[in-house]
């Protein structure tokens, strides 16, 4: 994209006049009307974009299960941590590092003297492996977007010391935990535009039937998120329920077959927490038996720590009600006093991807000018 | 982690190219891309890893679709 075209991204008067037909029609539905979005990249444009203040009044957008970093279990972070501190190197992404688990985070661990590293690759998790006689640990987090990518490596040729403990996620899963939800009435989804490139925007469509709410995909730039409110709203106010691609430039109908295919050949789902919020039928990506000589909860499996107690101020944490759009975080007593971003109580306030930390950061922000 | 990050194709060896993203050149793996590659192409990358091409005609109708949706909002506030 060159800068040009980006700009024709954040048109002005184009942002304007979809905001006043946001308005329009929100004055119209004559009534408050609530959305959720399912992607933490969607918060984060909403906050550097300023476009929340922006919403008409009567329109909600709640936040939705959408930062992986924010549904990976305590558990499953309490698994990697105990491997590091078994020894072994200990390989997993930036953001994943200070998330606490039940009691410690990674960091805290590699403070101890464990061997964590950061990776930004997931072609590195192998090239590391490669170069090392030792097991590496790579502790793969994520959602398709990324779960592609540890696919993909497992099928070109792995090294035999390299070990995946996968936490894994499959979005379009926990949507359907949020549309049975009693508590939460959302009356259509704004879907995450990256994840859909993978799985395509067909796949909402058995959501969609069966729950009776429009999904449309959405883009990040301002105009792409604006455009994709109206016609949620549209459909709203017209009693419509249907998939619509509001980012067509790299959104298709039936996704990345090549990577679908990669991705379901080497993981199957299965059910799993999410962190905060249920147990997710199909919403976990396990290794699939064919590639047991490189699933770490198989080859470690009698070196795992029998489970924690959670820590303190834990159990006060708001996250799973702040992921499921019945809270925000202002609503959390923890929110800036006990929980922030160099002392997070729960997983929203790590990531940059959490709801909480692009709160916290908006307002240090807002009361810095 | 679940950032995309598009950036243009400028170089390619086999099954891996190198990408500039604004300055900012790394490696990327292309066994997953949707589309072959060709020099000067944009993609959309995560760790590591092009899950799309972003072909110039698919700019094309984000644009021409903003075109239509945002013409008809401009009218309605000439209005």
């Amino acid at each position: 994209m060159t800068e040009q075209r980006k700009l024709e991204f954040r048109d002005v008067a184009r942002g304007r006049a979809l905001q006043q037909r946001l308005a329009d029609l929100v004055a119209r539905a004559g009534r408050d009307v609530t959305l959720m979005h399912v992607c933490g990249s969607h918060e984060q444009a909403f906050a550097r974009y300023g476009l929340r203040s922006r919403f008409p009044q009567g329109l909600r957008v709640q936040m939705g299960p959408g930062c992986p970093v924010c549904v990976t279990d305590a558990p499953e972070i309490d698994a990697a941590v105990a491997l590091a501190e078994r020894g072994y190197r200990v390989l997993t992404y930036g953001d994943m590092l200070r998330v606490p688990g039940s009691s410690d985070s990674l960091m805290d661990a590699r403070a101890r003297g464990a061997r964590v590293d950061v990776i930004y690759a997931a072609t590195q998790a192998a090239e590391i492996a490669r170069g090392s006689r030792e097991p590496v640990v790579f502790f793969a987090t994520g959602f398709e977007t990324t779960a592609v990518a540890t696919a993909a490596v497992l099928l070109n040729a792995p090294p035999a010391n390299l070990f995946v403990l996968s936490a894994h996620k499959w979005v379009p899963a926990a949507m359907e935990i949020v549309a049975e939800s009693p508590e939460t009435q959302i009356e259509g989804y704004l879907a995450a535009g990256h994840a859909a490139t993978i799985t395509g925007c067909g796949l909402f469509e058995p959501f969609v039937e069966r729950y009776r709410r429009p999904v449309v995909v959405a883009g990040f730039e301002p105009l792409d998120i604006l455009a994709a409110l109206v016609l949620l709203v549209e459909q709203v106010l017209g009693g419509k329920a249907e998939v619509v691609n509001a980012f067509p430039r790299a959104v298709t109908k039936n996704g990345n077959q090549r990577a679908l295919t990669a991705l379901f050949k080497v993981f199957e789902t299965d059910a799993g927490e999410w962190r905060g919020i249920a147990r997710v039928p199909r919403g976990n990506l396990r290794l699939r038996e064919a590639f047991a000589a490189h699933d770490a909860s198989l080859r470690f499996s009698g070196e795992f720590a029998a489970p924690k107690l959670p820590r303190d101020g834990a159990l006060e944490c708001c996250c799973g009600g702040i992921m499921t759009g019945r809270l925000t975080p202002t609503d959390c007593r923890l929110f800036g006093s006990k929980c922030r971003p160099d002392t997070p109580v729960g997983a929203c306030m790590v990531s940059s991807e959490g709801a909480c930390r692009i709160w916290y950061d908006l307002r240090e922000r807002e009361a810095s000018e | 982690m679940c950032l995309g990050v598009p950036g243009r194709v400028i170089e390619i060896e086999g099954s891996t190219a190198l990408v500039d993203f604004w300055g900012v050149r790394r490696k990327v793996a292309l066994d997953i891309v949707d589309e072959d590659v060709s020099l000067g192409d944009h993609v959309l990358v995560h760790v590591g890893f092009a899950i799309r091409r972003i072909a110039p005609e698919d700019l094309a109708e984000t644009l021409a679709f903003f075109e239509t949706l945002t013409s008809e909002a401009l009218e309605g506030l000439e209005r």
